[in-house]
């Protein structure tokens, strides 16, 4: 299974990997429409992106979400109602929605913002 | 299923949802097949609101004062409301059917989810008027992707609702994954042969690879559809999705949305459950306070209760699936029980899937008529549903059945060899089944309902109709639903000063009276009967679901806001001020929610009138609703009925049972009569129960019409006293 793996305690904070994200799949430079957040606490930063356990496919009504091949949990947007039961119910709330669009969106492990992170703070892990 | 023989189509333009509306509505006559397109003002929408109100506005305009509810001309009426069909908050696809009741012959309105309603819509029609009767058994097909009409001669010999939906799923879907497009109303042999008829409202559940129905059960509007030979109305439209309702303001919908999934993902296991067990949760909390019906409503409590109980029902529901009726609704309340095999009938050994039971089922065909075995109300609520008939209704109506069995007003002579006492299972499941085929007189007979039962067995069978009188569990000619309100002088009025008849989608007050005290007097009692009926009916206007108000609350509702204020949920209420708003971009408050809801309240209070109800006399009430009746009900609870006694100030030592029961009857008859004086006071209506005119024009309903169906009824003596 592919998975994008989180330190946060190397984190800096420097949220490129949001603005890479949102270029990659929404072309535009936009932390809202990251598929990875990056949010600063008292004591350094904490990163919340999909882990990939899959509890959505079970709590989404149309059978939008799926686990493909490599095992990663992919939304069909054909399917999606953008009903958000997936992001009310992801226990790690990594199911984001933004103002501009009408369907959630998540990260799909494609291990863009590892590369991008000057601190290694994300890793992408193929179990 | 071969190709069918289409009778007649029409064509429409397509339309553009506009903020929650498609801004006409669709008039079908299935009599002389003929189609109309109607325009939705902007004074039907200010006023109407949508759903319901659409529906009783299409139908005034359609029928006469004269008009009976087998008359061509009454109609049946679909429509959602302009929330209907939001993915994003959960209950958002309800429709609401109205049409005259066979059983009450007034208005009617009764709910359902499923997917029809916002199908409907998004085909491009706010709401759907079929008129007419058909020559032969008709499909009307709205076929939403292709913009057109058509009504087709019915291939089905068995019209009953699990043959006929799944098949037309089967026949308007291309494969497999475009069933989930379909949307069929149906009903069965049962809504023929009583006035029971219910509505089964199907959508296509993905996971089990079947379709479910969910039901607008009371009322009898399954029976119209049959007099009217709909075998069916079917519904396609493909490519739904998040802004298939056009809202102004979809990120608000979507916050409010995301909301209330989490607080049901945190709370609802600790709350209500309604996510593993459905509303069967009620089961054993209305055993514990003593409101379960037993036995046509003599106890509120019985022993076996606990075979029952929602854990039972929890094990046999099929889990982890998500139960919405409607896309988003994480609440997820729609349970079904998967592989039943059936014991009896016509499918007997048939393997299916059953939606529910309820706890309304649990309670009607379950406790009310003695049967505490879930396997038995599973087989009754599959049967009841594909014969077309309401579980409410007709489990009330058993359970009058049996009691006057047992007190000898019936005997197997005259049910034609059926011993129909209390949890007589295999006879009672006889009796359903005598309802579905309609080859039994007796059968016939009891589904008519307990209103003309009364007057039936006392006619032809020598039966005390005085006695009937007081255990027949019905009001404006409709039964009761499952729960005691005997206890609580609020939900006296909460079932018996509706405008329909004693269901429960108007007010349900019984722990906020009885068990919390929350309201002392007349007046707060009549605050309540003003408030929640009208917050309640708005539901029906818009297009959305009760539960998701007050089944999950936020975590700290009791503690920001206390007594009836926390009963209201203000939070909730709040939502939907932000999801109508949301949709339709008006700026509504909280407290123009309830006017909206009273125009609507008050408009159909004055359609009763005008088609001869709707007065004083017709909100009478049982007394087995307001107290004990027989010595036994008051001896199973003597210690509490003798309490409630001295509280009047009355000393029950040395008076018989009986005695002690007519003192209670004599304290709580005047109670019953103060508390309609003050509920109509609150609501604007007159001693006879009529909206003012005052009110109408305060509501901006003083249309000619309207006022001159009031106008006919007021009498100075009816005015209150100054």
């Amino acid at each position: 299974m592919k998975w994008l793996a989180t330190y946060p305690e190397r984190c800096v904070g420097c949220e490129s990997c949001m603005l890479t994200c949102s270029k990659t799949w929404f072309k535009e430079e936009n932390k809202e429409l990251s598929r990875i957040k990056v949010l600063q606490k008292d004591s350094g930063y904490e990163i919340n992106v999909c882990n990939q356990c899959g509890i959505c496919i079970d709590i989404c009504p149309t059978l939008a979400l799926n686990r493909d091949a490599s095992g990663v949990v992919r939304c069909d947007e054909n399917k999606c109602v953008g009903c958000l039961m997936c992001a009310g119910f992801c226990p790690t709330e990594s199911m984001f929605i933004a103002d501009q669009k009408d369907k959630p969106f998540k990260c799909i492990a494609c291990g863009i913002c590892s590369k991008e992170c000057p601190s290694q703070a994300l890793e992408l892990m193929q179990d | 299923m071969n190709k069918m023989k289409l009778l007649a189509e029409w064509e429409y333009e397509p339309v553009k949802i506009q903020r929650g509306y498609a801004g006409r509505t669709l008039y079908v006559n299935v009599g002389g097949f003929s189609f109309k397109e109607k325009p939705v003002s902007e004074d039907m929408k200010e006023k109407f609101i949508g759903g319901r109100g659409f529906g009783l506005k299409l139908l005034w305009d359609a029928v006469k004062d004269t008009t009976k509810w087998n008359d061509p001309e009454n109609e049946l009426v679909i429509s959602g409301g302009p929330l209907c069909g939001i993915t994003q908050y959960p209950g958002s696809g309800k429709c609401y059917t109205v049409f005259i009741s066979p059983l009450t012959e007034q208005t009617y309105d009764s709910n359902a989810g499923g997917h029809f309603g916002p199908l409907l819509k998004f085909s491009g029609w706010d709401a759907l008027e079929i008129q007419g009767k058909a020559d032969r058994d008709v499909i009307v097909f709205i076929d939403g992707d292709n913009n057109k009409v058509e009504i087709y001669e019915s291939p089905f010999e068995d019209v009953n609702a699990f043959t006929v939906t799944e098949a037309l799923h089967e026949y308007f879907a291309e494969n497999e994954e475009d069933k989930r497009n379909i949307s069929v109303v149906s009903t069965g042999k049962g809504a023929e042969n009583s006035y029971w008829g219910c509505l089964n409202m199907s959508f296509y559940d993905l996971r089990r690879k079947a379709p479910r129905l969910k039901q607008a059960g009371r009322g009898g509007g399954g029976t119209v559809f049959r007099n009217k030979k709909l075998a069916a109305i079917v519904v396609r439209k493909r490519g739904i999705g998040p802004t298939s309702n056009n809202p102004a303001d979809l990120s608000t919908l979507q916050k409010v949305g995301l909301k209330l999934h989490k607080e049901i993902r945190d709370l609802d296991d600790q709350q209500n459950k309604m996510r593993k067990v459905g509303t069967p949760h009620l089961n054993e909390i209305m055993n514990e306070y003593h409101l379960l019906p037993v036995h046509n409503y003599k106890f509120g409590q019985h022993p076996e209760a606990d075979k029952i109980h929602s854990e039972v029902f929890g094990k046999l529901f099929t889990q982890g699936i998500p139960d919405g009726c409607w896309h988003g609704c994480s609440m997820a309340c729609a349970k079904a029980v998967d592989g039943f095999e059936l014991k009896t009938g016509p499918l007997k050994g048939k393997k299916v899937t059953v939606d529910g039971p309820e706890y309304e089922t649990c309670a009607g065909l379950g406790s009310n008529i003695g049967i505490f075995d879930p396997e038995w109300i599973i087989e009754a609520n599959f049967y009841a549903d594909h014969y077309g008939i309401d579980t409410i209704s007709s489990g009330t109506g058993f359970a009058f059945v049996c009691e006057c069995y047992e007190l000898g007003f019936l005997n197997k002579d005259i049910t034609n060899g059926l011993e129909l006492k209390f949890g007589s299972k295999d006879d009672l499941m006889e009796l359903i089944h005598r309802i579905g085929r309609g080859d039994d007189e007796f059968a016939r007979i009891v589904g008519l309902g307990v209103h003309r039962m009364k007057k039936i067995f006392a006619e032809k069978y020598g039966a005390p109709f005085e006695v009937m009188e007081k255990i027949g569990m019905e009001g404006q000619g409709i039964e009761v639903s499952e729960y005691v309100p005997k206890e609580s002088v609020a939900q006296w009025g909460g079932y018996f000063l509706t405008l329909k008849g004693p269901q429960h989608d108007e007010a349900w007050l019984i722990f906020m009276d009885r068990i919390n005290k929350q309201l002392p007097t007349f007046e707060d009692k009549a605050e309540a009967l003003h408030y929640f009926p009208n917050f309640r009916l708005w539901f029906s206007l818009v297009g959305v679901c009760k539960l998701p108000w007050n089944d999950i609350e936020p975590a700290d509702n009791v503690i920001k806001y206390k007594g009836i204020e926390a009963a209201k949920v203000p939070e909730h209420v709040q939502n939907y001020v932000d999801l109508f708003n949301a949709v339709t971009g008006k700026n509504i408050t909280k407290e123009e929610l309830i006017i909206q809801s009273e125009q609507v309240y008050n408009f159909q209070r004055v359609f009763q009138l005008r088609l001869g109800k709707g007065t004083r006399k017709d909100h009478y009430i049982p007394l087995r609703a307001i107290g004990p009746v027989f010595p036994d009900e008051w001896e199973a609870r003597a210690e509490y009925y003798d309490n409630e006694l001295k509280a009047t100030g009355i000393d029950p030592e040395g008076l018989t049972t009986e005695e002690k029961i007519k003192k209670l009857q004599e304290y709580r008859l005047p109670q019953w009569e103060q508390l309609v004086d003050a509920v109509y006071k609150r609501r604007g209506w007159n001693k006879n129960g009529i909206p003012t005119i005052e009110t109408l024009e305060r509501l901006g309903i003083d249309y000619p019409e309207v006022v001159e169906v009031v106008k006919k009824h007021l009498k100075p003596e009816d005015e209150w006293e100054e």
